[in-house]
């Protein structure tokens, strides 16, 4: 019985020929990655710890991106304890207001994430690196906090769910629309403590940025990580932004999968999750056929869609039109260089002459932390990854997640859109 | 390990980790804070009712969603002294695990008690009986280790211990 492409990369970091799924075993890490909120919990348990510092200050990413620049006192303080812990370890990959984006967007635009790699973050969505053929999976901060001293983590080897991708999206349709649709297909835990494995033809009309998004929200299906196989393109993205070596890792052909699922990416139509949960989709035909769905905000941007490729659909959306009249959008960089590329291509300028706000890099509005709260009963069409109760301000506000194309055409109408509607 | 027992709060699918505690308050890492907001947005009453070593009982895929340890911490903090779910979000099970909060998966459990039942559990054996009901059930024992690790309130103290 052959290994998936996940329990290869495992079996190495083990030091073992072969695993299987159930067994229990202790992997070396290639980075661990912590973010303003989970850190000082981390960093408080490590100072229990009786251990001497940090096991490679190389191999240790923080990054404030939650809630910076400081919203208030006390997140100032959190940062004051990364920042500090950052210096006293001299830990490399420290990045501060003006060199950090929103983790998931600028670890591997860094570098920092390669083929091949096992990772653990403390934060959810750490399982964006799949995107590039890495393992990679969220973690709370007290593993954190044994993976910075140690060098290790401890991991029960997961089955697999296979999803075969074939044919082109059409216009319009982006990698936000497929993972959509499969947690919509496969239900908030239908990959509960499994690898989402992605292959097929499809995947070499997917961009990188795509990827990334798909990889990012396999956790909203419960997923322990999700990855794809490397090909030219995610090569040419690690020559391009790595000087790190990677290693390609390929399911054996007898590899055991619990399920398989086909998807044909040239019938998905765009699709937005309506409240409470991710599971709950619709398609723009079938919202269509609903009364319209009015909304008061729209925020383009976060690790699942903050990236350029995100931010070019929006602007051609949102070019020459505006932002309707008492709506808010707001668009974020997820990275300064994101931000920067945008500005150079003027990405900015049609942003901000549709009457949307640009803002600095930040998770912010999408964890309710600020920069773009709703008020009781509000409804936001979001391209962030998460819709619970409450999860962007008040408990009765609504949050319907979709692509930046739609999240863009939503702000010039006022109602849940469709670009091809303008 | 001490047998678990309370009174139970019920709850269904998919409660996330936004819920159990709001993003809004993770400004701060400290306990005592973070259990005066725990479950917040799906039960304001629920800080109010909590008494020390209640339990909290759920349906699929508990925990779901931010990998914040702050959930856990909050729910442990708040006084509840074990958490009982038909399945639980594989990051919630971990980080529970690793601060010394107890939870035991049993689907049956989950179906068979109800807000308010007294609720007792043993951890050397993994029976959940529902003194309210006169109904028992078999959950998954703890390990010896993990045993361990929760008895020592955490896996930093068990690490220290050894």
């Amino acid at each position: 019985m052959g290994m998936t492409m996940t329990q290869k990369i495992l079996a190495h970091a083990a030091g073992l020929d072969k695993v299987e799924a159930g067994q229990l075993i202790e992997a070396k890490l290639d980075l661990v990655l912590g973010n303003d909120i989970t850190s000082p919990v981390a960093i408080k348990e490590m100072d229990k710890m009786k251990v001497n510092g940090v096991f490679d200050k190389d191999k240790i990413a923080l990054v404030p991106d939650h809630f910076v620049p400081n919203k208030d006192i006390k997140s100032a303080e959190h940062c004051k304890c990364v920042r500090e812990f950052a210096k006293r370890n001299e830990i490399t990959n420290y990045f501060e207001v003006g060199e950090m984006g929103i983790e998931h967007a600028l670890l591997p635009e860094k570098g920092l994430t390669v083929a091949g790699d096992v990772i653990i973050g403390a934060d959810s969505h750490t399982c964006t690196y799949g995107a590039l053929g890495a393992f990679s999976t969220g973690v709370g901060s007290t593993d954190m906090a044994a993976g910075m001293a140690t060098g290790k983590a401890w991991f029960k080897v997961p089955s697999a769910i296979k999803f075969v991708l074939t044919g082109k999206p059409s216009k319009w349709v982006s990698g936000k629309d497929v993972i959509l649709h499969i947690i919509g297909m496969i239900g908030v835990d239908g990959a509960l403590y499994k690898s989402m494995e992605f292959v097929g033809d499809g995947i070499a009309n997917l961009t990188m940025d795509d990827r990334f998004t798909i990889a990012n929200m396999a956790i909203e299906a419960g997923g322990k990580n999700g990855i794809f196989p490397v090909d030219e393109l995610a090569i040419a993205y690690m020559k391009e932004h790595s000087t790190k070596q990677y290693t390609i890792y390929e399911a054996d052909e007898d590899a055991v999968y619990d399920e398989t699922y086909t998807i044909d990416l040239s019938t998905l139509r765009p699709t937005v999750s309506f409240p409470h949960l991710p599971e709950n989709t619709h398609t723009i035909d079938e919202i269509h056929e609903m009364d319209d769905i009015l909304i008061d905000q729209v925020v383009i941007g976060s690790c699942t869609n903050g990236r350029i490729d995100d931010l070019r659909i929006a602007a051609e959306v949102l070019k020459d039109r505006h932002v309707k009249k008492g709506l808010r959008c707001i668009v974020i960089p997820a990275t300064q260089s994101i931000y920067m590329q945008a500005m150079e291509e003027g990405l900015l300028k049609t942003f901000i002459q549709a009457g949307a706000v640009v803002s600095t890099p930040t998770c912010g509005p999408c964890l309710g932390g600020y920069m773009g709260i709703l008020a009781e009963g509000e409804r936001c069409v979001s391209t962030t990854n998460r819709n619970f109760v409450g999860r962007m301000g008040h408990i009765t506000s609504e949050i319907y997640l979709a692509s930046p194309a739609v999240a863009a055409a939503s702000a010039v109408t006022g109602k849940i859109s469709c670009p091809c509607e303008l | 390990m001490k047998n678990a027992k309370g009174t139970v709060f019920k709850y269904g699918d998919n409660v996330d980790t936004d819920v159990i505690i709001p993003a809004r308050y993770l400004n701060s890492s400290d306990p005592a804070e973070l259990a005066t907001h725990c479950m917040e947005d799906i039960d304001k009453d629920f800080v109010k009712k909590v008494k020390k070593g209640d339990i909290i009982v759920a349906d699929k895929n508990f925990g779901c969603g931010s990998s914040r340890e702050h959930a856990p911490i909050s729910i442990k903090a708040a006084g509840v002294s074990c958490v009982i779910a038909e399945t639980f979000a594989r990051i919630f099970y971990r980080n529970a695990i690793n601060i010394g909060l107890p939870i035991v998966e049993c689907p049956e459990a989950s179906k068979g008690i109800e807000a308010g039942d007294e609720v007792e559990v043993n951890f050397d054996t993994g029976v959940i009986t529902n003194l309210t009901k006169g109904t028992t059930f078999q959950g998954q024992a703890f390990p010896p280790f993990m045993q361990k690790i929760i008895a020592a309130e955490g896996l930093v103290n068990y690490i220290n211990q050894q």
